[in-house]
């Protein structure tokens, strides 16, 4: 086999940050090569780099032996080079075909496009690396992994001979996970090279021929799958052993904070999302929910929290009806919340920390005096967060979305479990941030249980699931399957839980 | 659920339109038998709705431009402005068609300044849309002030343009017409119509409607086209895939502006002959509004625009026709309210059957129709189809969202 | 970094303010005129006495009309519907007040009630179609205005709610009696409208609703962000129709001024345009209260200086270039300095992370 790219040296420096720094990487050709790993240490710019959308301040790139100099994405296109985006670059608005065709659309006299000849050379592509897509379907109305195979048409059509996939499985479901790595088999034994970009180690191990490990913008390892471990990988990737949390012992009251019981939701596709679900919370525990994506997760916190209503069954949190109550009285009684998309649901970024810190606890004292806004209070609080929870900032009257997503987070977590929440949702509390900050986060999610709050911790990550829990309840198809005991039960176990299987 | 999809279907597909169009002509017919009211198809009113169609569908088509590249433009109403002033200008020095294109140029150097102020600088699209409408009005006020006095004119009115010529198709033309005199029950209101389309027209309105299919062929079958629809529906993909969003919305922009000033021109240099200021009298907006009740597509841009045209025209030359037509809204909200007890949303049924009722009592209870309720009909019929239709539409999914090269 | 943002605050519509002159002698200058005597023209006829009282009555009018498009700004609304909802307000307000008499204070008030009941009502049509239907309310908004029209045409025929003057054509609504009348000062042989008190007021307590009132928080929460005002507990979708009809309702009360303190009936002479106007001074004052007073003086003094220019020789619409050049060149400064302040809070971000992981090295 021979060398398909060679990247040697590169560099790129941002106002304040280093984001590359001499990252050495070589590429074999028809092979699979990961590069892990944590956010921020450096794989998108990297990528950017390889598909001319940056420019590196140092280093070079070579294809086949040939030095690059790329001005564009259309540089890298010509190079053969091809880029599946993480999140979908797609027109829901628009047929398969024309979505595949943008850019270098087949024509002829007066820019009349051929269309009947995109669609066969579409056809042959769908065809030969099992694709399974149709030309004529309306994007709007495909699920995710067929999009995904959209993306991977369109690089095709290109004539892209490497294809770099950016985290390419953070949507899927495990289904899914599945036939696109059967789909990247087929891709490689046609003599195509994929860079696959994951922090998934798992998955990695899986697929991976080679992988290479980054941190802190440089490349700091380079090991064959088979001759490594998930936890050597973890250890490269953050420099160091793995924070563990220490939960300690179990400070579960006696009373339940949360109840849940036989409620169901019906979403507006008319799909039956929750199903007959009850589910317990007993103040000063925390109970893990773990579940494949998109087994009802979301919609239990949105009807906890008060944002849709139940068709049926009663919820009660700390004496509240919750199942008629606004959000806003489900707040004032001592719910906090951290969601899983802090950009949209968590922050206003446009308004300094400070106001961030009043969202969500305008309704009471101390953030609401009366009608008013307790600026003085929300300023002292907010410093007391920047201070306890490493907030790195250089001030509370920057706007929040000047600050790194760690910062962003603990800044949240910061604010939810103000003024001692009798209930804490926590909604991937710890997606997408550095180690340091994970540290912190679940320290802070272990203090509020021993300070007696019911924690419902709602994470895909199933190492944080097993560390912090008390229990682990797990959802399937709308309803909880199964309770499971972190010391006793496996990964493996909660694995055949996830996906339906009844664990005694 | 199959019924909601026919009628989608029929609602979308171009090629249905021909269906409605025949039972709403069929259902006209009936109507002018009932009522008299013999104006409503007749050749007449045929080329006035033509005369009050085209600058609509202008403007409409000008408005899908720039909303299909994803660019709304409430500028349009300004553009106009810049057409009827520079057609009737240029028509007065150089004839007609010199004022036509320069008034198409008048409007290209206006999208020009909304598509650098919007695409380039990035400010709110609406924003600059208005500021456009007050620069054009400002400007042709200013310049009318300057340049009519001298010439003949005076401060709010042109001096007259050389009229366009006129074309009739010969034999055709007064066969139909005697064919229309007979009153048969649909073939002599399909004749009359045709008729109206084809007798003492100008050669501007024919000119100006291979608008429409030129519209329909750029946008689908072209690379251009393709590349303008994505600018709209989603450009951070297609800059991805090397395609030049800033260029494509600047120039689909300057299309727009192009449309917009043609139509404009329209007004004053083919149906009145000189310019009259105020003389839009917001037919930019009411070109905005074709656009979503055409749900974006060039076609239901024409739907709307013959819609609101025919009413305009039917105002100008007969209010009684106008009354009569309330029988064919009473038709429509009972047909409407069928189609929902069907589906069992009795709520809607209820609503439509009780507003059906509310017009029919009118019909009896007055003789004419306000003229002021005829002015605002076009906008009336925006929201009422917007209230009930929002759900269904599907306008381009970045139009109006602000978008910079390099930032997601 | 409090004094840079004032700098730029005031650097941006200054220097537009600059350009715009600039442009305007320019095209004075292509058509012939003097610009410097042009614009000393201008300033020694709108700076008279009694012409400056009348701006200021004038101003009190495009205040509330920049104050009613600020709060939908705050909501990202864009009430372009302010000249239905001020028309349509001004116009119940008359009817009503001439049907009445009231001792003269709760005539006053029953006026301007009216006024904003019949403002929010109108404007919330549009907030219904936004929050129920998800339709634009610029749209929405357009065809209101329209409708507002004709139906005040409608409304205002001598067999409906109007009358004609003895020898004239032009309708009016009856005239409202002096209890309803609103007291002037006499100054400068001008009328001053004691309503520029209630613009005083309306503009503080939009200051302090806004800034200091939990109702203010939730209600710039919810224009900031639709889902973390949701997820923070607020009633995201009531919040945006409650807006729009406090915007209305502020506009009703645009034409009131002029109502009560000089013509005293309603009738087709209060003019159209007050939505673009209102928009354009938010957009220049930045939504700011006091921005927002200084741009309608501004704005005011330029078209009550105006008619000075056509005894001149200059057409008076020059006045109407050099607005909508100044609202281009505004908005445009501001774009730029939003994007300057951007990129500096970043670098200091970066600086204040860069800052803490050396400390940790040291460490």
């Amino acid at each position: 086999m021979t060398k398909v790219i060679e990247i040697i040296g590169i560099g790129k420096k941002y106002p304040g940050v280093v984001a590359n720094d001499n990252v050495n990487i070589s590429i074999e050709g028809g092979s699979i090569h990961a590069i892990i790993g944590e956010n921020g240490a450096g794989k998108s710019t990297l990528m950017k780099i390889l598909f001319g959308l940056v420019k590196p301040d140092s280093g070079s790139i070579r294809v086949r032996g040939e030095e690059l100099n790329l001005k564009s994405p259309q540089d890298a296109i010509a190079k053969g080079i091809g880029m599946v985006h993480q999140h979908f670059m797609l027109a829901d608005n628009a047929t398969v075909l024309e979505n595949v065709i943008l850019g270098s659309e087949p024509t002829g006299a007066l820019g009349t496009i051929h269309y009947a000849a995109a669609r066969e050379k579409l056809t042959e592509i769908s065809q030969r690396y099992g694709l399974e897509i149709d030309p004529d379907q309306l994007v709007a109305s495909l699920g995710v992994g067929e999009r995904q195979r959209v993306e991977i048409a369109k690089v095709l059509f290109r004539g892209a001979e490497i294809l770099i996939l950016d985290e390419p499985t953070a949507v899927l479901v495990p289904q899914e996970v599945d036939e696109l790595f059967s789909n990247l088999k087929g891709l490689t034994s046609n003599g195509l090279t994929i860079i696959f970009i994951s922090h998934k180690l798992d998955e990695v191990l899986q697929i991976a021929d080679d992988i290479t490990v980054m941190r802190r913008g440089t490349t700091v390892a380079n090991v064959h799958p088979k001759e490594t471990s998930k936890k050597a990988l973890a250890e490269y990737m953050i420099g160091g052993a793995l924070p563990e949390p220490h939960p300690g012992e179990s400070s579960r009251g006696s009373d339940k904070a949360l109840k849940v019981e036989g409620v169901s939701f019906t979403d507006h596709d008319g799909r039956k999302v929750i199903n007959e679900l009850s589910l317990d919370i007993f103040s000063g525990e925390i109970v893990g929910l773990a579940g494949v994506e998109g087994n009802g997760q979301s919609e239990l916190i949105e009807l906890i929290m008060g944002l849709v209503k139940a068709d049926s069954g009663s919820i009660e949190i700390v004496g509240l009806d919750a199942s008629v109550a606004t959000t806003r009285q489900i707040r004032d009684a001592g719910v906090g919340y951290i969601p899983q998309d802090r950009h949209r649901d968590g922050l206003l970024l446009g308004a300094s920390l400070w106001e961030n810190r009043v969202l969500g606890h305008q309704g009471t004292a101390p953030m609401a005096d009366g009608l008013w806004v307790n600026k003085s209070a929300a300023k002292s609080d907010s410093e007391r967060i920047v201070s306890e929870f490493d907030v790195r900032t250089p001030s509370i009257n920057v706007a929040a979305h000047a600050l790194s997503g760690g910062n962003q987070q603990k800044f949240i977590v910061g604010r939810e479990m103000a003024g001692a929440p009798k209930v804490l949702i926590a909604a991937q509390p710890t997606r997408g941030v550095d180690v340091g900050a994970q540290a912190i986060i679940w320290n802070h999610l272990i203090e509020a249980r021993r300070n007696g709050a019911a924690v419902l911790l709602v994470s895909a990550d199933l190492d944080e699931i097993f560390k912090l829990s008390d229990r682990i309840a797990v959802i399937f198809r709308g309803e909880i399957t199964n309770y499971l005991d972190p010391k006793k039960a496996t990964p493996e176990t909660l694995g055949m839980a996830m996906t339906g299987e009844k664990i005694a | 659920m199959s019924t909601v999809n026919r009628v989608k279907d029929i609602l979308r597909s171009p090629a249905r339109l021909y269906l409605v169009a025949g039972l709403a002509l069929a259902a006209l017919s009936l109507i002018q038998i009932w009522t008299g009211a013999n104006d409503i198809t007749s050749d007449g009113a045929s080329g006035a709705t033509l005369r009050f169609s085209i600058p609509l569908l202008m403007a409409g088509l000008g408005g899908l431009w720039s909303e299909r590249a994803g660019v709304i433009n409430i500028g349009l109403e300004g553009m106009m402005i810049v057409g009827t002033w520079m057609g009737a200008w240029f028509g007065f020095k150089s004839g007609p068609w010199v004022g036509m294109l320069a008034a198409a140029i008048g409007g290209i150097i206006a999208g020009l300044l909304h598509a650098l102020l919007t695409v380039r600088i990035g400010i709110d699209q609406a924003v600059s849309g208005l500021a456009i409408n007050l620069l054009a009005y400002g400007t042709t006020r200013f310049l009318s002030g300057v340049y009519f006095p001298p010439a003949g004119g005076d401060i709010l009115t042109s001096p007259y343009v050389k009229p366009i010529a006129l074309f009739t198709v010969p034999w055709l033309s007064p066969h139909l017409i005697s064919l229309e005199h007979k009153h048969y029950f649909f073939i002599s209101d399909l004749a009359g119509i045709i008729a109206g389309l084809i007798t003492r027209t100008s050669w501007a309105s024919l000119l100006l409607m291979m608008a429409l299919p030129l519209t329909i062929w750029i946008l689908w079958r072209t690379k251009f086209g393709l590349r303008v629809r994505f600018s709209g529906e989603n450009p951070v993909a297609s800059e991805s895939l090397g395609v030049n969003v800033y260029r494509t919305r600047f120039i689909a922009i300057a299309v727009s502006g192009a449309l917009a000033g043609l139509g404009g021109a329209y007004i004053s240099v083919v149906s009145t002959g000189h310019y009259l200021e105020n003389q839009t009298a917001g037919r930019g907006y009411i070109g905005l509004a074709t656009v979503i009740f055409g749900n974006w597509k060039p076609m239901g841009v024409f739907a709307g625009a013959v819609l609101f045209g025919w009413t305009d025209a039917l105002r100008i030359r007969q209010s009684d026709s106008v009354h009569a037509t309330l029988l064919a809204v009473v038709a429509i909200a009972v047909i409407v309210a069928l189609i929902k007890l069907y589906q069992k949303k009795f709520k809607v049924a209820i609503i439509s059957l009780v507003c059906g009722s509310l017009v029919l009592f009118y019909f009896f209870a007055q003789k004419v129709v306000p003229d002021e309720f005829v002015t605002f009909f076009p906008n009336l019929t925006t929201i009422i189809v917007l209230a009930f239709l929002s759900q269904r539409l599907r306008p381009p999914a970045m139009a109006g969202a602000p978008y910079r090269k390099g930032e997601e | 970094m409090t004094q840079k943002k004032w700098f730029w605050a005031l650097m941006a519509p200054l220097a537009s303010v600059i350009f715009s002159i600039g442009l305007t002698s320019l095209i004075l200058l292509l058509k012939g005129a003097s610009p410097f005597g042009t614009f000393k023209v201008l300033w020694d006829f709108g700076s008279q006495g009694s012409n400056l009282v009348s701006e200021v009555n004038q101003t009190v009018a495009y205040y509330l009309a920049g104050v009613a498009a600020a709060i939908g700004f705050k909501m990202l609304l864009f009430n372009i519907g302010i000249d239905g909802q001020y028309r349509l307000a001004v116009f119940f307000a008359a009817v009503v007040g001439a049907q009445v008499h009231l001792p003269p204070v709760l005539h006053v008030l029953l006026i301007m009630t009216t006024a904003v009941v019949v403002g929010a009502l109108w404007a919330s049509i549009a907030g219904y179609l936004k929050v129920k239907r998800n339709i634009s309310e610029v749209i929405s908004n357009i065809m209101l205005n329209t409708i507002a029209s004709g139906l005040i045409t409608y409304l205002l025929q001598p067999t409906r709610l109007g009358y004609n003057l003895p020898g004239s054509n032009n309708s009016q609504t009856p005239p409202v009696p002096k209890s309803g009348w609103l007291p002037s000062f006499h100054i400068a042989g001008g009328n001053l409208y004691s309503y520029i008190f209630v613009a005083i007021a309306i503009g503080a307590l939009y200051w302090v609703l806004l800034n200091r009132s939990v109702f203010g928080f939730n209600l710039r929460a919810t224009g900031m962000s639709f889902r973390a005002a949701r997820a923070s507990g607020i009633n995201a979708p009531r919040m945006i129709f409650i807006t729009m009809a406090i915007s209305g309702g502020i506009a009703g009360l645009t034409g009131i001024g002029e109502m009560m303190g000089n013509t005293h009936n309603y009738s087709l002479s209060f003019p159209n345009g007050y939505a673009l106007t209102g928009l354009a001074l938010a957009l220049i004052g930045r939504s700011s209260p006091i921005g927002i007073a200084f741009a309608a003086f501004f704005w005011s003094f330029l078209e009550g200086a105006a008619p000075a220019l056509d005894l001149y020789g200059v057409p008076v619409e020059i006045v109407t270039v050099m607005q909508a050049i100044i609202i281009i060149s505004t908005v445009v400064s501001y774009e730029l300095v939003k994007r300057i302040n951007l990129l500096q809070q970043q670098r200091l971000v970066g600086a204040a992370a860069v800052e803490s992981t050396t400390k940790e090295a040291v460490k």
